[in-house]
């Protein structure tokens, strides 16, 4: 660990779903989400969702962060049932959601303060993982003062400082451009090997899983269903060389067969990790 | 945008000759004794003998007293509107069953003029100092209400949710999350309360019998003494105007983050 803090604990965040159905809506708009989904991720691991818009991925993200309830089926953390919200659970939106009144390292020091931690130390905290982003001199910037992609790295921090059993990310890359976008992957990979924390990410870009993942799982359109669990091969550390591979051609061409969209489909309305009407506007 | 001291200059002149511009107007208007048919300037006292008022009234023993009275009266009905508008707005927005219960009885008093308060508002109190106190609170209250309400309402859900997934308790997401994220919209209604305040300052000062600036007006009229009655409404509006940017002044200072800069 090059001497750095010990920031996860790899031993926990193993999470098992079994048959999960959520239901957003209500009376006769209500609808099934996500429909009996059954999977289990272990502690450290990199799992990418993937699917077509308003499939449910970031509802099932939404469930497990606690935002959501599901509706029947089993969602356990570490053998504990999700109940609600927790800093054991952290979750990354797209965008916009750090709080525009604190600034980058009093909204990274927002969470040990909730912990009842005492100024000073919470501050040597949230300094000590803004360094791990690359934003040490950029502590005292209010959110409107940095670039979409800090704004992330700031996101991400916050996330990490409650040394969580699992980093939730809802497509946190997707506002940003192509270049920024594959900076903050390398970065994100980068840190991952540092804070080996369970993650969870949900994009709709194939490219992107493949190059992060150790696995991706595939939901198929509303109902959200998992059509299929691919693992993915590349060895770590990975470079964006990858991407020119055979192999790589290979999988993200497999991704493609299985989210082509049917002719008669339509495409649905985003959904949010929140449920319904508040999420990005994208 | 119009940042260099050449333009800030040019704007000012502008704004100075503007007010210029409409004093002449009044001045030519009134000495002319001009009579439109719809409007009429016959009786209307020209700006030079307002000024003599003015500083007739500035040299009384007594002018100080009246803007002493005003200042009080408006300040204490407009601390208790500010206290109970952010309370009831930040429970009402923030609560289904608070805005269930408190909103239905609110809005029905909201659309009450201030004037038609004043039989009841001497009722109520046993003092009339507390019936012009609470006229100046029901003139400010309901701005600061709806402002802080809207506030409330307009907090992304994502922000909250973000608290709480970071380990936020129902009262600090209240207080670091809801009340800053309101805030700029709270500053908004402390402002437009702060006008309506003074706003309602001669209704309320019908009832007093001695002093205060609105009570100065609304004698003037009375005893038809016109240019007083100018005197009177300029006072009332300048010190409506200063208090206003006063408190916006206070408020770019408590929200920060709203008047920085974007660097990129």
């Amino acid at each position: 660990m090059s001497g750095r803090e010990r920031l996860a604990r790899p031993e926990l965040g193993r999470i098992e779903a079994q048959d999960v159905s959520i239901r957003l809506g209500r009376g006769a708009q209500a609808f099934e989400a996500v429909q009996e989904v059954s999977f289990s991720i272990e502690p450290g691991e990199l799992v990418c969702v993937i699917g077509p818009s308003g499939c449910g991925k970031s509802t099932l993200l939404g469930a497990l962060a606690g935002h959501i309830a599901p509706a029947s089926g089993k969602l356990h953390v570490d053998g504990a049932p999700v109940t609600g919200p927790h800093p054991d659970r952290g979750i990354v939106f797209q965008h916009h959601t750090l709080f525009p009144w604190k600034t980058a390292r009093d909204n990274v020091a927002f969470g040990p303060k909730m912990r009842g931690v005492a100024k000073g130390e919470r501050r040597r905290q949230a300094d000590a993982i803004l360094d791990l982003v690359g934003l040490a001199d950029f502590a005292g910037r209010y959110p409107k003062q940095l670039s979409g992609g800090m704004q992330q790295r700031v996101e991400i921090a916050r996330v990490l400082v409650n040394k969580p059993r699992l980093l939730l990310m809802d497509e946190p890359f997707g506002a940003l451009d192509a270049l920024t976008r594959m900076m903050m992957q390398e970065l994100l990979l980068d840190i991952w090997t540092r804070v080996r924390t369970t993650i969870v990410f949900v994009t709709h870009d194939i490219d992107e899983a493949l190059f992060l993942a150790d696995r991706i799982i595939v939901m198929s359109p509303r109902p959200g269903r998992i059509l299929e669990e691919i693992p993915v091969p590349f060895k770590r550390p990975r470079s964006t060389d990858i991407v020119a591979s055979q192999e790589f051609g290979r999988l993200k061409h497999h991704c493609l067969e299985l989210l082509r969209v049917r002719p008669d489909g339509v495409p649905l309305p985003r959904l949010s990790p929140l449920g319904l009407g508040t999420g990005d506007s994208e | 945008m119009a940042s260099s001291s050449d333009t800030g200059l040019a704007r000012w002149t502008l704004r100075a000759a503007s007010i210029a511009v409409f004093l002449l107007v009044w001045q030519t208007a009134s000495t002319l004794r001009l009579n439109l048919g719809l409007v009429t300037f016959v009786n209307v006292p020209p700006p030079t003998e307002v000024l003599e008022a003015a500083i007739a009234f500035v040299q009384s023993a007594k002018a100080v007293d009246h803007v002493r009275s005003s200042l009080a009266r408006v300040t204490a009905g407009y601390a208790i509107a500010a206290f109970a508008g952010i309370a009831l707005g930040l429970a009402i927005g923030r609560s289904r069953r608070a805005a269930d219960i408190l909103l239905p009885p609110l809005e029905i008093l909201r659309p009450i003029p201030a004037v038609a308060w004043i039989p009841l508002a001497v009722l109520l109190f046993p003092s009339s100092e507390a019936s012009m106190i609470y006229i100046t609170f029901i003139g400010a209250l309901f701005p600061i209400l709806l402002n802080t309400i809207h506030g409330v309402e307009s907090v992304d859900p994502r922000l909250v949710a973000s608290a709480k997934s970071l380990g936020g308790t129902p009262g600090a997401i209240l207080r670091e999350v809801v009340l800053p994220g309101a805030a700029p919209s709270i500053v908004t209604g402390l402002a437009i309360g702060m006008g309506t305040s003074w706003f309602c300052l001669v209704t309320a000062e019908m009832i007093s019998g001695q002093f205060g600036i609105g009570y100065y007006t609304w004698e003037a009229y009375t005893i038809q003494n016109y240019a007083d009655i100018i005197v009177g409404m300029i006072l009332i509006g300048l010190l409506g105007m200063g208090s206003s940017a006063l408190l916006r002044w206070i408020g770019a200072r408590l929200t920060p983050w709203h008047t920085v800069g974007e660097t990129r």
